[in-house]
């Protein structure tokens, strides 16, 4: 279709727009910058979507207006309304939107280059190339759409939080993924190859379990990237390609970030080998039994409140079982309590201590926590050992010392917080039962580890009152 | 020709996006992945293209019907996603502000 723009225009303006998101991107390397830089992405995509409308004559269009308006006004009702605990589901949602989109540009860009190569209007040579491109875009999109729709539903509880696994799982996967890729190659119709990679996408996330969600919606939008910039190539769009790009390697390094911090292979992930429980009685580092009670008594005679009181420097550390007590508040006023007393308190975050990367970062700045508070594991493990009160709010797995004991177990050579180098620690968890990693945590049978059981909305209150 | 290149510009687009992402801090993370959903909707500029194509070549209702989706989808994308993120970031406070 003839372009209002010389071609050699479009791609100067394309390209001086992705160095614009750049930039954006850039800007977002500093929490003091990072709102600019978000705001400059904006207005770059705003004047890519005027320049493409322009280019193409459809700027007089009211059918496409009314779609923007539709996208927009949904949107932004929907930007306002969402609450930041359910920030993973609505990432997840979101990538599946990107995805199903990108899909649809593929099967437009197909059929619409088919009739004209049907009618001989279209170069033979790159009819092929152009063909299987856009298939490809179609695949990756609708694994994107299907898997998220799926990831979604269960951040959002409406689908089973536990692994779903059907008999033959990986054999099915497996076929799955070679009868799309068949079916592609053979320019099967395409509803056949759509339908395909739908079920792949399905029949992948089902079988994620919720701690692995993390590295699921992190990969997911990485796919979403890449399936926009494929569609680029297809529809021939330089900017869409560039972006596509982009966002597929910020996802890709997500990925590899949250496979790190949580110890597991990403081909795990994908073709479902499931985390290992340690037999009961095999790896367990220590059997919680009756005979623990003895141990109990060698523990601190010191009240938590004490504890707090002597201590010139806490550390807390909040897990996903604080945000899941809707917690967040009473911490913000143990905090304060702290702080008050001329205590210096920071904060540990654990990689991990979410449902998606960075979680728990946004979950306490929602409570006005000072974001320079926050620490990450590498900047703050050293420090433990120097500390004198730990508070653990509703986190197992990632303060668990038997990570680097407990060989043959799931968490083993998984980095962790070591809380338990602290002179004492007070944790706040519902129970004392293992974390989603099924092996016990030895940080509770310490003698300098004190625990609070219950619901943390009033432990944490009641330790707050309790110095 | 023009699609060899287009392809180059994917990968060399992805390589200089990983080391600009790479600096950005664990802290910011979430706004990132929100940000790149926001990103991940500029695939409406490809909606745009094709639905521009099958509007000026009166194409069956269908084509612009998924036309039409792709660019709403799209830009739910766009608009939330820098919506969210913009939320996000104003949290985000220095002590003592």
């Amino acid at each position: 279709m003839e372009t209002l723009l010389a071609p050699v225009v479009y791609y100067v303006i394309s390209g001086v727009l992705v160095a614009g998101v750049l930039v954006g991107l850039s800007l977002m390397s500093r929490a003091s910058t990072a709102r600019a830089g978000n705001a400059i992405s904006a207005v770059c995509s705003v004047i890519a979507i005027l320049v493409t409308m322009y280019n193409y004559r459809i700027l007089s269009s009211a059918v496409i207006w009314i779609s923007i308006a539709v996208g927009v006004i949904l949107s932004l009702i929907f930007a306002a309304k969402v609450k930041m605990i359910q920030m993973p589901q609505v990432v997840a949602l979101l990538n599946g939107f990107g995805g199903l989109s990108s899909a649809l540009v593929a099967i437009l860009s197909f059929s619409q280059t088919e009739l004209l190569y049907l009618k001989e209007l279209y170069d033979p040579s790159k009819y092929l190339f152009s063909a299987y491109v856009s298939e490809v875009a179609l695949i990756i999109g609708f694994v994107t759409f299907t898997g998220s729709l799926v990831a979604a539903g269960k951040l959002h509880k409406v689908l089973p939080q536990k692994p779903v696994v059907i008999p033959g799982h990986t054999f099915i996967s497996v076929a799955l993924i070679v009868l799309t890729v068949v079916s592609a190659y053979l320019r099967a119709p395409i509803w056949i190859t759509a339908l395909l990679s739908a079920l792949f996408g399905f029949i992948f996330a089902i079988r994620v379990g919720g701690a692995d969600m993390p590295i699921t919606i992190s990969l997911l939008n990485s796919l979403s990237g890449v399936a926009g910039g494929i569609a680029g190539i297809a529809v021939g769009d330089l900017m869409l390609v560039a972006i596509g790009g982009i966002v597929g390697a910020s996802g890709l390094l997500l990925t590899r970030i949250m496979c790190k911090a949580m110890n597991r292979k990403l081909s795990g992930i994908i073709l479902g080998s499931r985390v290992k429980k340690p037999a009961a009685d095999a790896q367990a580092p220590e059997k919680p039994a009756e005979e623990e009670k003895p141990a109990e008594e060698e523990k601190t005679s010191l009240t938590p409140g004490e504890i707090l009181s002597q201590a010139q420097n806490v550390i807390i550390i909040p897990g996903y079982g604080m945000a899941l007590a809707q917690a967040q508040s009473n911490v913000k006023a143990l905090f304060d309590k702290l702080e008050e007393k001329g205590k210096t308190v920071k904060f540990a975050i654990h990689p991990v201590a979410g449902r998606m990367p960075g979680h728990m970062n946004v979950l306490l700045a929602e409570v006005d926590v000072p974001y320079d508070k926050l620490f990450e594991m590498d900047e703050i493990n050293e420090e433990f050992k120097d500390t004198d009160a730990v508070v653990v709010i509703g986190a197992s797995d990632v303060v668990n010392p038997a990570a680097n004991t407990a060989e043959g177990t799931p968490i083993y050579g998984m980095p962790v917080l070591k809380a338990g180098d602290a002179k004492y620690v007070i944790v706040c968890n519902f129970d004392d039962k293992p974390g989603y990693a099924g092996v016990p945590n030895t940080l509770y049978k310490q003698k300098n580890t004190i625990m609070l059981l219950g619901d943390a909305k009033d432990t944490v209150s009641k330790l707050t009152g309790s110095f | 020709m023009m699609q060899y290149v287009l392809i180059g510009i994917f990968a060399v687009s992805a390589i200089v996006g990983y080391l600009i992402i790479n600096n950005v801090p664990p802290l910011l993370h979430t706004p990132l992945m929100s940000g790149m959903n926001a990103l991940s909707g500029i695939t409406v500029l490809g909606a745009l293209t094709v639905t521009a194509v099958a509007l000026k070549h009166s194409s069956p209702v269908l084509s612009v019907i998924v036309g039409v989706v792709a660019i709403v989808l799209a830009m739910i994308n766009v608009a939330g996603g820098f919506g969210i993120t913009a939320r996000m970031l104003k949290m985000f406070k220095k002590e003592g502000k």
